[in-house]
């Protein structure tokens, strides 16, 4: 008995020490050593699964992760303008067609060399396909040549004039000739790249050779945490920081440590609509559906309220583009819808499903409630989950669905980027969208080179969208951050990035 | 040695069966990894282009031949997404599911035992009905659940663990090890739960039989027929049931290390299946796979030592 006892004894204390021993600690412990070491660590719900080559990168959320690491020519600001970064300043021929950028001095990549012309012109012609490969990026495949012309001036020339072009310019500059951009990606950004291990962290540092206002962190790490509830659970514990793209409902948990800060998420969420197959190629069904959406019922329900209804493909921090009067056009009206239904030779409705992807929950939220919405006016639709993977084959590329929610981005801050897609015989056109007029339109819009002349033929295009109902327009979601109190200086962009450059922890 | 020569016989052919599932699965699955590296940026002709360059385009069982004899020269391929080697890319991660398995597992024993003999023994008292009521709730509680609320407890209030921050197995092993006894237990309670019901009713039929009656009538206490005869007897079926008990910490522990955040082998499974990165999840599958194949072999040499009889019938 007394054996057993001290065995006991022994085990307990073994477990005690174990337990309480190691020296980790409470959540305000743990966050101020990190403060005082001057280091960030910022939860992300997924992995940068890709290549880390930024011109090679598509997932939105390395491209969000990484734009602390790369800069382009020029940089987009969180107000939506471009400034010059490795370029000092740029002009442009008469004929528009050739842009002269002169480097900036000075600007240091991250492994110590400096950049050159020949930096500027391996990166662009790589993005361009000029050494005879397929463009890397494909809104610079209108560039023609690229040429150095002194060690500090670069010239490129494009096949037709497009006021577009300069934003494209954003596109990172790397140093000539390095392979290992995949792995071990060297920018010139604020931040430099130090280390990743698969599903778990990505690490930076503070450049200190850095060209521009240097960063105030000495140190970030992304933290990769999928599992919803432990994002929270990990911000409570001080494990992070930071935490981007939280859904309301995550938000009411944190408690008191965490200011929360509300951008967008830069998002077209929508119903999108095959309009090839029946009954989406009746455009009075497509009418019915806007009509039967409540569009803020949508965002009370599932997002308690956060979300900026949208009327087009085009959201609210596109500034000079966005048109008030579309989020309206089709208000909620129940009778309406179903009088539209009956004319179209549905009088009791039909049934459809909704493809929804699904690792995105405020997605499968948003048609969770327009499945209640389009009961109301006798339609049965049916929520149907598939992987990722499987919707990217299936419902956009292989344009095999009725109606899928899903959010569509711009990869850079021009219209085209968001309009283009549903010209007819553009290749990711997976709605099937098909009007000669929206064609017509694009085409004088690319032909324009007149900028209030061409914010008014996109402007056209975006209300053409609209009046067809091409699909059922929902909002742009809510972007709500959740930050650790005491730390500050968090910028929104109009575009889909995370810049950690103004960041800082308060004195 | 014959015996233990087709043991490992037949592991080996269970895993490149196991493989050969796998794989096929894989097949049969929508989507494909040039889809999932393309993403938004997809149109026909890139994807085709893509798996032309990634040799996707080649008939199954090319491809299943060309992993198998990787497999077995010791080269796990390139994993598509993260373009490392296969090896390099998991290697860091098997040390972390082998400790969360290791220490569910021997929690699972070191607990369930004692406690199994326990109820056997004091079955019909007075504390039994709330043992079997405490048992149920066990067996029915979910281990994701267990894990938040584990979390909510020792990390939320008492601080004994930082959610989510996981020490690295090699710079801090102590601390990596506390770290995984919380998410083990979220993961045992349901397994010892299920032990020690099995047990207390394995003990409790082998107590009706007629060579217990006749150890009692020499004269021997209950207790000491319990522990001598008895529990070696009860023993037999419990640790076939801890082998398969296995199988199910390693499923469990796919959805632990998501609750904890624990950057195991489970979490990138889950990962890399979404990203149809066919040579991790191979890799993955096929470690996972000698682990649960492995422990059930150990768990037949076990009962053999127990009960020598079983070598007999050679039929394990």
């Amino acid at each position: 008995m007394k054996k057993k006892l001290l065995a006991i004894l022994l085990l307990g204390s073994l477990l005690g020490a174990v337990l309480t021993g190691c020296g980790d600690g409470s959540a305000e412990q743990v966050t101020e050593d990190r403060s005082a070491a001057n280091e960030l660590v910022v939860g992300i719900a997924q992995d940068l699964d890709n290549s880390l080559d930024p011109h090679v990168v598509v997932a939105a959320g390395t491209k969000e992760v990484m734009f602390n690491v790369f800069e382009g020519l020029m940089k987009p600001t969180s107000t939506g303008d471009l400034i010059p970064a490795v370029a000092e300043d740029y002009t442009v021929s008469d004929d528009h067609l050739t842009y002269t950028f002169t480097l900036r001095e000075g600007v240091k990549f991250h492994n110590g060399d400096t950049v050159a012309a020949e930096d500027v012109v391996y990166s662009i012609a790589r993005c361009a396909g000029l050494n005879g490969s397929e463009p890397l990026v494909e809104a610079l495949s209108v560039v023609t040549d690229v040429k150095a012309v002194d060690e500090r001036t670069v010239a490129i020339t494009i096949a037709e004039p497009s006021n577009e072009f300069i934003s494209y310019m954003t596109t990172a500059i790397l140093p000539a000739d390095y392979d290992r951009q995949d792995t071990a990606p060297v920018g010139t950004g604020p931040f430099k790249f130090v280390s990743r291990a698969a599903q778990d962290n990505i690490v930076l540092e503070k450049f200190d050779e850095y060209w521009g206002t240097p960063v105030y962190l000495d140190k970030v790490t992304f933290k990769i945490i999928e599992n919803a509830d432990s994002l929270v659970m990990s911000l409570q514990s001080g494990a992070i920081d930071l935490c981007a793209h939280l859904t309301s409902t995550q938000i009411d948990q944190l408690g008191d440590d965490f200011n929360v800060a509300e951008g967008t998420m830069n998002l077209v969420q929508a119903m999108y609509l095959n309009n090839a197959v029946a009954p989406f190629d009746d455009i009075r069904v497509r009418q019915a559906l806007c009509y039967a959406v409540d569009k803020q019922g949508v965002l009370d329900i599932a997002f308690d309220g956060y979300g900026s209804p949208i009327g087009t493909s085009i959201y609210p921090a596109f500034g000079k583009y966005f048109d008030e009067s579309l989020i309206d056009y089709y208000p909620h009206n129940v009778e309406k819808a179903k009088s539209l239904l009956a004319e179209a030779g549905y009088p009791d409705g039909f049934t459809m499903s909704i493809t929804v992807p699904s690792n995105y929950q405020p997605h499968i939220d948003t048609a969770q409630v327009l499945v209640e919405q389009l009961r109301a006016v006798g339609v049965e639709a049916k929520i149907e989950l598939v992987e990722w993977g499987t919707w990217v084959e299936e419902a956009y590329v292989g344009r095999n669905f009725q109606s899928t929610v899903v959010g569509v981005d711009a990869s850079n801050m021009t219209a085209r980027a968001l309009l283009e897609r549903f010209t007819s015989a553009y290749g990711k056109n997976f709605i099937n969208y098909n009007s000669a007029e929206y064609d017509a339109l694009f085409e004088q819009a690319l032909a324009t080179y007149d900028d209030a002349a061409q914010t008014e033929l996109y402007k056209a295009m975006a209300a053409d969208l609209t009046k067809n109902a091409a699909n059922v327009y929902i909002q742009d979601l809510a972007d709500l951050v959740a930050v650790r109190k005491g730390v500050e200086g968090l910028n929104f962009y109009p575009i889909y990035v995370l810049d950690l450059s103004t960041v800082r922890y308060a004195d | 040695m014959k015996y233990a020569a087709r043991r490992i016989a037949m592991l080996l052919l269970t895993m490149v069966i196991v493989s050969l599932l796998a794989f096929v699965a894989f097949d049969i699955i929508s989507g494909d990894p040039a889809t999932a590296m393309l993403g938004t940026q997809a149109t026909p002709e890139k994807i085709e282009a893509l798996r032309e360059e990634m040799g996707l385009n080649r008939p199954l069982v090319v491809r299943y031949g060309e992993w198998l004899l990787g497999f077995f020269t010791g080269n796990l391929g390139t994993s598509y997404s993260y373009k490392l080697p296969v090896w390099q890319l998991i290697a860091p991660k098997v040390g972390i599911t082998l400790c969360l398995s290791v220490i569910s597992f021997l929690l699972i024993v070191v607990i369930s035992i004692p406690l199994g003999v326990r109820s056997a023994r004091y079955a019909g008292g007075r504390l039994d009905g709330a043992g079997t009521a405490i048992n149920q709730l066990g067996m029915a509680v979910p281990p994701f659940f267990t894990g938040i609320l584990l979390t909510w407890l020792f990390s939320t209030t008492l601080h004994w663990f930082i959610h989510g921050q996981f020490p690295e197995l090699t710079k801090n092993p102590a601390g990596a090890l506390k770290y995984l006894l919380f998410a083990s237990v979220s993961i045992a309670i349901p397994r010892v739960a299920m032990t020690v019901r099995m047990l207390k009713s394995t003990i409790l039929g082998e107590m009706q039989k007629n060579y217990v009656r006749t150890a009692i009538s020499r004269g021997n206490d209950r207790k000491g027929v319990l522990y001598r005869h008895v529990l070696k007897n009860a023993l037999v079926p419990v640790v076939t049931f801890l082998a398969q008990t296995m199988a199910e910490i390693v499923a469990g522990g796919i959805v632990v290390e998501q609750v904890f955040a624990i950057p195991g082998l489970g979490r990138l499974l889950v990962a890399s299946i979404a990203n149809r990165d066919y040579p991790v999840v191979q890799a993955i599958v096929v470690i996972l796979a000698f682990w649960v194949v492995l422990a059930g072999t150990i768990a037949d040499l076990i009962n053999q030592q127990i009960d020598p009889r079983l070598q007999l019938g050679g039929d394990a």
